[in-house]
């Protein structure tokens, strides 16, 4: 490389570096999203990492270093957080008009979601930081970082874990729902909502704009029952 | 827009000073939601002040993910020794999830138009 010693310490040390290529590669990422229609396998976030990733490896750059400059995005994880809470207060009034059949399919999703996991790990011999680091898989990307280091997982791991949960979701319901002859798009909208999340809710609102409000409802109320529910199974299970 | 801010950062800390408080294994921004729901329902003038800026951040949340999700060259090791079961237990989980959450709506939906007629 021509770039003389000086400048490329300087580079590869600095948080400015790594918190521009974080926004270009996001922003890249979102524009090959867009082009493709939003598949599910075409998730920003999934082409985001796997573009900054090579990056890292070529550049002999560690995680520590890079999470110096991508601290500053990762920050903005909590105030989102909070934030889902005016979608969620927007829908009140669905979530009251139907209120039994929300909460009693949350719950169901919710658990069987967690619980499934749990189980299916152990069966297949996962080790315990992969199993803690899987139970919070279908909940918000946020809400999954902070259970999942709540409960002694691997938050890193777990981000992986909820990006592959949300493209697996959204790639999936619509066949299988199709298949099962499920034609109401609210039951349809709000399962996909809690079990893949963010993911799951945009491929939901990609098809049907019922299925897609639902689905955030979903999601929102997943994001609380999840971070009380992991620490209560986990004590139970593992 | 530092109305906004300075609402969801207070709602944050609040909920991270309860959860550390109470030793709570919940997040602090969860119980932040929460409380940021609670105000809306108390004051709901306040719900036009903060939905601009909202609507930035939620337009914008995956990004705010991708710093975690290349966390993943942090655990290559992992992945590339369990891959095959985590994916299993991934689709199989996530599949039984929707099953039963959309199974369950849909008796209940049932049951309440039945109980309308």
């Amino acid at each position: 490389m021509s770039v003389t010693p000086g400048l490329w310490s300087y580079l590869a040390a600095a948080p400015l570096t790594w918190l521009t290529v974080t926004l270009l590669a996001y922003l890249g990422a979102s524009m090959v999203s867009r082009s493709l229609d939003h598949a599910p396998l075409a998730n920003p976030v999934l082409v985001a990492v796997c573009v900054i990733a090579p990056i890292l490896w070529l550049t002999g750059t560690g995680y520590d270093s890079y999470f110096e400059g991508a601290q500053f995005i990762h920050f903005l994880l909590g105030p989102a957080t909070v934030a889902l809470a005016v979608p969620l207060y927007d829908n009140l009034a669905t979530i009251r008009r139907l209120a039994a059949p929300i909460l009693l399919a949350l719950v169901a999703g919710s658990a069987v979601a967690v619980v499934s996991a749990i189980l299916l790990a152990q069966a297949l011999g996962l080790p315990e930081p992969v199993i803690l680091s899987l139970s919070p898989k279908s909940t918000t990307a946020p809400v999954a970082l902070g259970v999942s280091e709540a409960v002694g997982g691997i938050p890193t791991l777990t981000a992986v874990l909820v990006i592959l949960t949300g493209v697996i979701g959204a790639i999936v319901v619509t066949p299988m729902m199709n298949l099962l002859r499920i034609r109401d798009w609210r039951a349809r909208g709000f399962a996909v909502g809690v079990a893949a999340h963010g993911i799951g809710t945009a491929r939901a609102f990609a098809v049907n704009e019922t299925a897609g409000a639902y689905a955030g409802v979903g999601m929102a109320l997943n994001a609380l029952l999840t971070s009380l529910i992991v620490p209560v199974f986990v004590y139970w299970l593992i | 827009m530092l109305f906004a801010l300075s609402l969801i950062l207070s709602c944050q800390l609040a909920g991270e000073l309860i959860t550390r408080g109470a030793g709570l294994p919940v997040p602090g921004p969860v119980v932040g939601l929460a409380l940021l729901l609670a105000v809306l329902t108390v004051r709901p003038s306040l719900i036009a002040a903060i939905r601009p800026t909202v609507a930035v951040i939620l337009a914008n949340l995956s990004l705010f993910f991708v710093p975690a999700g290349v966390g993943v060259v942090a655990n290559l090791e992992i992945l590339s020794n369990e891959w095959i079961a985590i994916i299993a237990v991934l689709v199989v989980s996530t599949v039984l999830a929707m099953l039963a959450s959309v199974a369950t709506f849909l008796a209940a939906l049932r049951i309440l138009e039945r109980e309308a007629e």
